[in-house]
């Protein structure tokens, strides 16, 4: 009963590679139509030739899986890079027209950021799917703010029409059904799905995702380090078919985050006391979080005085998210939330604009985290004139931003009049032509600190030990490193590891077990037969007969069968003819043989019947001799079907003739 | 008794309902552990029980209850055996609970020596004999539970001291991956204790053909689990590492081992960026883009990324999530530095990188560990200052811990010793509370470098070569640290002094005066000494103060009976002396004031007899009377003084004592009969004290015959007389033994400690008043040192006296009590203060009472006695002693505004 599990990458990098990969792959659809057993694992990624770096893609994530029959699809991300159709994943993969819902049996959400859930909108509104949408309580909370964010900046900034509307969101999101940690959800009565920690943001998930004995994991992003404000990812022993894992850091091992956070807060407090201002420039949600806490206990700790703000808005709205969604928190919060939430900063306050000129130290989180719009550009200019301030980049910068730029040490910027596509996630400025230029002395020290949410490749390689799975699935990641992670995981674990090349469909054969009832009285019976104790490490051999009705499987005595099938026993009789030659006569070779087999075979029963036979257990053997050659004897043996192993035996016994020794009786 | 479990035995046979049994079998398992009960006799009618019993939660708790049996009777071989016959019988049981109570009992009650099992009468089945390998069979049962147990068997019987085979390495380092958590959490302990037998056998390391000792092969596996899904397992593996000393250096530094990368390259950590950093003498600009960028290739096939073995393992138990593994984590850390100096160096980046960790518990754990294996390191300029940078932390405890750390902390350069003062110095400022603390940690620095203040010197005391500058101000605390730490380099660099201006000469001799404990005696040129600034103070000094203490008590042990002639001078002037010692010898304040407040009750029981009133008639005695009781009052209380305030006393000390409380009471008694009419109450009053006296036989056996001669020995003689008399005769008996009775000598310890305590905090200096609303509260921060006290949890109590004489005592609360040295408590805590309106500011006074119980001692005596009696203290012998002064707090309540 071995099945297959496939998995299949579809690459877009351009319209001219979609049509390629179109044509070359079937249909989606046409597989599910045909009801086929075949499960795939459909994946639809792709990195961008526009925003690559080191770890910084952003793409979209969208893949399909198709698991005993059931499909499902994990995440529903867009791409930043793009302002045309590319930007959504193609859903006319799954089907050319019509909706979605009699394709997909559910999707299935693993974080709030916009390349993980962007596209959600589209997909159940505009090409239509009413199916249930899963994803954490968190994350259905703080999705749909991003969403509209999102929105907003794309119709109503830069004047797109056929977008999705705040309605569309807003319906959209009534799909949604919540997930509770290590809640297992029965979508059907097949399909179970069960959501795992997984760090990164709050509310990310990883997803167990189970149909009969198989299984698949999906990692979405994940962290196994904890930070200041959310734990480690954890997932059981649950030994899945397929883990899909996220590698943006395939080939990284990062340092202790204890050095980074000492570096950082040595950084801030030395120019706090130089009486400087620090400006960090951060994207509302994720790092800020982190980065507030770290500031605030360290406020706290060493009793400091300096303002810090952070920029109103969005930053505002998810930190209430934060407060709400404690039980998502790390140990330390949730321990201590009772005396405090230390969401409640005592020491962060809200910004206003009119503040960046206040005199004296202070600590300013703005948004956007580039440096490349909004009010962290502005604060930006009004700074960066004096030495004793600092500006500290806590993420990648895209090339051509201000940031990336500064970060190269350039000292003196060309300011260029922008106009700038932002979002909550991630900001894309693109140049327009024309602009008018001042320029702008960069006297400030420019700080570079890395607080990345991802797992690093040996955080990898311990989720892989955790969950022990039978094949591995590298997605989200450039092809090269995966290449080498590949390799490690393959000779570490020796498992199968695949990284599917978008546009590939990857099949994995599983062997599930079929569950079987067997019947009390059989199970019984074999247990009447011997062996102490059932051990359930080593298999056992049992009769019965296999009886498949009604989408059910039942092992059954024989007996049984024939009753409940109305059928009549046949006995199956072989008969096997052995020449021997023995100068007796036929009574004398049979007590001959008689005697021999009495000899051999010990602890059988073996009886001479007058009516000139002998049986062992229920074999007949009988002698004659044929009428030309007296010395050539003909021995008749008889067995039933189920004495078969003692027939061949006795049959391959006797045709190495008797032994010259034996006297006759 | 007897009965009581034949009955239920009865009851249990004809028990229908499973859980009712079930019951009856717990109870026989409670009943049999009543003292003076002989299990064994129950133990055939148990037995018999498991041939019937066919529920297997019943048969679970009677095998349980059979354990219970079997360690009341740990002496009788018998039982054993046949205990442990039972829980071979049953370990095939299906029904996990039963295997797990066969395998309990077998690990509690297995034979252990094998000696014992082949001449064991025939008694011992032959497969009986094996116990382990039986118990290893079950580590591969289908149950975890039953795994778990197995191995907790195992474990038993290790600890009972059976050597465990070495061939069940390998079940239980598979047992290291079984997917429950109480199985592995367990085969970590099994393995560690495997380790530590065969520390040196060789085990091959699977697929290749190498070798390695197992404590080694141990070492690596449990590092490994420190990595584990649960964090129970983590933390037992974190604490297990601490524990395997003998580990070979290769693999521990391997624990500390990260190799970073980034896109395949090699990077540097940023420990090692620093101490190159550091060594290529220039700071970390940090400024640039890609600072820490990656350098060389790294060969793809040498990566090892799940590190197999010990790599790294420390680096993510400090870095866990949850906080017990980091503690875990990092005891382990301190137990490993202590023993290899090398690995001390190399954990320092990681335990100072801790002092930054969320949780203040773990920082102030991994301060107390880099303290204690601080005499294996010197700290370099980077790691001090984020050392130093933790002074600013806004907790006490932190930062004391870290001054204690300081004092023992050895640096590199110069520049490292004005860091740190300048540190301290402005810690000093944030937090002014400090100051005892931070001149003390100065003290210790100074001490250690004295070659490395000498050319700050100048800088320090802002002398300069032609200009006189401005004397500093003698009562800034800053300027009293700074001269606290030349003043201690100065004492082993006798150069140093050369650079002191003069009025630095006169700061000395002031601070010399004033703060005595901090400044050491200094060998100035040109300048006569004072004396008693050094020369007396020698060496010899401690034990000639010794000899004098007990020339001085011998001198007492002269006296035969107080009544003699000059005694009482004699008296007078050794307690004189004695007292003047005490202050002089802090190492004998204890013994001398001891000895001192013992021999004033000596005095005052006398004077109280040389009275007149003893001849006089009973109406015209009252005034002497007077006297008389009150000095009999102050014996009692003085006792308690001497029984509870010191510490290392031994039982003799305490029988003499104990006696001059029966005299102080004798005294009282004898009083009384003198001044009340009537028998009534007398007669109770006696019978309490012939029972005390009798308790105090009971109690001080031993010691009687050193009594002999003294007033209990006396009355004792006479003491079957003494219960058959009336009381009236009593009394005459009493007032001539008091006076005829000798002189008990004293008997000093070896070491006696007066406990002591000192309030830091509030100082009692402030003349603003603590302003608030009367009838709300306000809370008073208290601060205090005890040294000497025992259990400080229960005994020391804060009290609060408002000048209208209202009190307050205040139990604090066992968290609030620190434990900063030996015999050193610190409490801080808040006293919460409320009263009524009051028209001006007025002081209050806060106390440390120490609460005493003589049940502590002697329970069964005196819980009898009743409260009523002589002295309503008396009866319940509870009480408190104040000690430490008292510290005055101006409050104001003001009127509540309607």
């Amino acid at each position: 009963m071995a099945r297959e599990v496939r998995c299949k990458t579809v690459e877009e990098p351009s319209r001219v590679a979609l049509a390629k990969t179109h044509a070359a792959t079937p249909s989606f659809k046409n597989k599910t139509a045909s009801g086929s057993h075949l499960s795939n694992v459909h994946l639809c990624i792709s990195s961008s030739c526009f925003l690559s770096g080191a770890g910084q893609d952003v793409g979209r994530s969208c893949i399909l899986v198709s698991i005993g029959g059931k499909n499902i699809m994990l995440d529903c991300g867009m791409h930043m890079g793009f302002n045309d159709d590319r930007r959504f994943p193609d859903f006319s993969y799954i089907t050319q027209q019509g909706r979605l819902t009699e394709f997909l049996d559910c999707v299935i959400i693993s974080h709030f950021h916009l390349d993980h859930c962007g596209a959600l909108p589209y997909m159940s509104e505009m090409v239509g799917y009413d199916g249930p949408i899963y994803m954490t309580h968190p994350t259905k909370a703080i999705c749909p703010i991003l969403l509209e964010d999102f929105r907003k900046i794309t119709v109503d900034k830069k004047g797109e029409t056929n977008f999705f509307t705040s309605q569309m969101i807003k319906d959209c999101m009534k799909k949604v059904v919540p997930l509770n940690l290590h809640q297992t959800v029965q979508v059907d009565d097949e399909l179970e799905i069960k959501a795992y920690y997984a760090g990164h943001v709050l509310g990310a998930a990883m997803v167990q995702i189970k149909v009969g004995s198989e299984s698949v994991v999906y990692t979405g992003d994940y962290n196994m380090t904890p930070d200041r404000h959310l734990g480690a990812a954890w997932i059981d022993k649950c030994r899945p078919d397929i883990l899909i894992s996220e590698s943006t850091y395939a080939t990284t091992i990062r340092d202790s985050k204890r050095c980074r956070e000492r570096d950082f807060l040595k950084k801030v407090h030395e120019t706090v006391e130089r009486g400087g201002k620090v400006l960090i420039p951060v994207f509302a949600l994720g790092r800020a979080q982190e980065l507030c806490i770290l500031l605030e206990t360290f406020w706290e700790r060493m009793n400091m005085k300096a303002p810090i703000y952070f920029s109103t808005g969005l930053t505002e709205k998810a930190n209430h998210y934060y407060k709400l969604f404690i039980t998502w928190t790390n140990q330390k919060i949730r321990k201590t939330f009772v005396q405090r939430n230390m969401f409640e900063f005592k020491h962060i306050k809200a910004f206003d604009r009119s503040y960046a000129d206040n005199p004296g130290p202070m600590v300013v989180f703005a948004t956007p985290g580039m440096l490349h719009a909004g009010q962290s550009l502005q604060i930006f200019k009004k700074w960066a004139g004096n030495e004793k301030n600092m500006i500290i980049m806590p993420g990648y910068c895209v090339q051509g931003t201000i940031g990336h730029k500064i970060l190269n040490g350039q000292k003196k910027l060309e300011m260029e009049n922008r106009q700038t596509i932002s979002n909550g996630q991630s900001e894309i400025e693109r140049c327009e032509p024309g602009c008018c230029c001042l320029s702008l002395e960069v006297k400030l020290q420019v700080e570079y600190m890395s607080f990345s949410a991802h797992a690093d490749a040996k955080g990898i390689m311990q989720l892989i030990r955790m969950a022990e799975p039978r094949n591995m699935l590298l997605v989200h990641g450039e092809a090269k490193k995966m290449e080498f992670l590949k390799d490690k995981i393959e000779q570490e674990f020796t498992i199968n590891c695949f990284m599917p090349a978008n546009g590939e469909t990857t099949t994995v054969i599983t062997n599930p077990s079929v569950p079987v009832d067997i019947s009390l009285n059989l199970l019984k019976r074999e247990m009447a037969l011997g062996g102490p104790l059932p051990d359930p490490k080593k298999p056992r051999t049992m009769h019965g007969t296999l009886i498949m009705k009604d989408n059910s499987l039942r092992l059954v005595s024989p007996e049984q069968a024939l009753k409940e099938l109305g059928l009549n026993e046949h006995q199956l009789r072989f008969t096997c003819r052995v020449q021997l030659q023995d100068p007796h006569s036929d009574p004398d070779t049979l007590s001959r043989i008689y005697t021999h087999l009495k000899s051999v075979l010990k602890g059988y029963t073996i009886q001479h019947l007058p009516d000139g036979t002998v049986m062992v257990e229920s074999i007949v053997i009988k002698v004659s001799s044929s009428a030309e050659e007296p010395n050539t004897k003909v021995l008749l043996l008889s067995w039933s079907y189920q004495d078969e192993d003692l027939g061949s035996f006795l049959s391959t016994l006797l045709k190495k003739g008797l032994p010259s020794g034996l006297s006759s009786m | 008794m007897f009965d009581l479990c034949h009955c239920q035995q009865r009851v249990y046979n004809k028990e229908q309902d499973n859980s009712v049994r079930l019951k009856i079998a717990s109870l026989i398992g409670l009943l049999s552990k009543t003292q003076n009960f002989n299990p064994e006799s129950i133990l055939d009618d148990t037995l018999n029980t498991f041939n019937t019993e066919k529920s297997h939660q019943v048969l679970a708790q009677l095998l349980d209850t059979l354990l219970v049996i079997g360690t009341q009777l740990p002496e009788s071989l018998i039982v054993r055996h046949r205990l442990i016959e039972v829980a071979y019988k049953h370990l095939s049981d299906t029904y996990f609970g039963v295997r797990n109570k066969c395998l309990q009992l077998l690990g509690c009650l297995g034979n252990v020596d094998t000696p014992l099992n082949k001449d064991g009468q025939g008694l011992v089945p032959a497969v009986i004999g094996d116990a382990q390998s039986l118990i290893s069979d079950y580590f591969a049962d289908q149950d975890p539970r039953v795994r778990t147990a197995a191995i907790k068997a195992m474990l038993q019987l290790h600890e009972r001291g059976l050597k465990i085979q070495q061939t069940i390495y390998d079940q239980a380092c598979q047992l290291l991956c079984d997917d429950y958590e109480q199985v592995r959490s367990a085969a970590v302990q099994m393995v560690w204790v495997l380790s530590q037998l065969y520390p040196e056998s060789i085990v091959p390391i699977p697929s290749s053909n190498e070798q390695v000792r197992l404590v080694d092969d141990s070492f690596g596996k449990i590092s490994h689990m420190v990595s584990d899904g649960s964090w129970v397992v983590r933390v037992q593996a974190a604490k297990t590492l601490g524990n395997m000393l003998q580990v070979s250096p290769h693999f521990l530094e391997q624990t500390l081992d990260k190799k970073l990368m980034s896109d395949l390259r090699r990077k540097r950590t940023a420990h090692e960026r620093a101490k190159e950093l550091y060594a290529s003498g220039e700071f970390s600009s940090g400024r640039k883009w890609a600072d820490d960028a990656p350098k060389e290739k790294v060969d793809t096939s040498a990566v090892n990324l799940i590190a197999s073995g010990a790599c790294g393992a420390f680096v993510h138990g400090l870095e866990d999530e949850m906080y017990e593994v980091r503690i875990a984590a990092v005891d382990a850390l301190s137990a490993l530095a202590q023993s290899s100096a090398s690995f001390a160096e190399k954990c320092l980046d990681f335990l100072v990188d801790m002092f930054n960790d969320e949780i203040e518990e773990v920082r102030l754990q991994s301060i107390h560990v880099l303290r204690q294996i601080s005499t294996n390191i010197t700290l370099r300029e980077d790691q001090l200052d984020t050392v130093l940078a933790v002074l600013e932390d806004s907790s006490r405890d932190i930062r004391e811990a870290l001054h204690e750390l300081l004092c023992f902390t050895n640096v590199s350069t110069k520049e490292c010793i004005q860091l740190a003062l300048l540190e301290l110095l402005k810690n000093l400022t944030k937090y002014p509370t400090d100051r005892n603390s931070v001149w003390k940690c100065l003290k210790f620095l100074g001490c250690r470098h004295p070659t490395l203040v000498l050319p700050l010197v100048p800088e320090l005391l802002s002398t300069h070569p032609y200009f006189h500058t401005p004397e500093p101000d003698m009562d800034d605390p800053a300027y009293i640290a700074v001269l606290v730490l030349v003043f201690n380099a100065a004492q082993s660099c006798p150069t140093m002094t050369a650079l002191f201006s003069d009025h630095t000469f006169r700061h000395y001799t002031y601070l010399r005066d004033s703060l005595s404990h901090l400044v050491p005696p200094l060998r100035l040129p040109g300048r006569t000494q004072a004396p008693g600034v050094s020369g007396i103070e020698g060496s010899g000094s401690v034990e000639s103060a010794q000899l004098f203490l007990q020339q001085s008590l011998s001198r007492i042990s002269t006296i035969h009976n107080l009544q003699d002639p000059g005694a009482q001078d004699l008296l007078n002037f050794t307690i004189r002396d004695l007292q003047r010692l005490g202050e002089l010898q802090t190492e004998l304040a204890g013994a001398a004031d001891f000895s001192a407040t013992y021999l004033r009750c000596q005095l005052l029981l006398t004077k109280a007899l040389q009275e007149k009133l003893w001849t006089m008639a009973v109406p015209l005695c009252l005034k002497h009377n007077a006297m008389a009781t009150a000095a009999a009052k102050q014996m009692l209380e003085e006792t308690y003084k001497l029984e509870f305030l010191y510490s290392g006393l031994e039982n003799r000390q305490v029988a003499t004592i104990h006696h001059v409380r029966l005299q102080a009471k004798a005294l009282q008694l004898v009083l009384t009969a003198r001044t009340r009419r009537g028998v009534e109450p007398l007669i109770s009053v006696c019978e309490k004290f012939l029972q005390e006296v009798e308790s105090f036989q009971r109690l001080f056996v031993v010691e009687l015959p050193h009594l002999q001669e003294s007033f209990v020995g006396k009355l004792l003689d006479l003491s079957p007389k003494l219960s058959a008399c009336k009381p009236g005769e009593l009394v005459k008996i009493l007032q001539t033994t008091l006076r005829q009775s000798g002189f008990l000598n004293l008997q000093l310890p070896k070491q006696v400690q007066r406990a002591s305590a000192t309030i830091i905090e509030p100082t009692g200096e402030s003349d603003n008043p603590l302003r608030f609303t009367s009838g709300l509260v306000v809370a008073l921060d208290i601060d205090a040192t005890l040294e000497h006290v025992q259990d400080p949890h229960n005994t020391v109590k804060v009290q609060v006296l408002y000048p209208d004489g209202q009190s307050h005592v205040i139990q604090p609360k066992p968290g609030d009590f620190r434990s900063p040295g030996p015999h050193r408590h610190r409490l801080i805590t808040q006293v919460y203060l409320s009263h009524s309106a009051w028209t001006e500011a007025c002081q209050i006074e806060v106390r440390l009472l120490l609460a005493y119980s003589s049940s502590r001692l002697c329970k069964a005596v005196w819980s009898d006695s009743s409260t009523e009696g002589l002295q309503p203290a008396e009866g319940a012998t509870e009480g408190t002693i104040p000690f430490g002064k008292p510290v005055k707090v101006f409050i104001m309540p003001k009127p509540a505004r309607r």
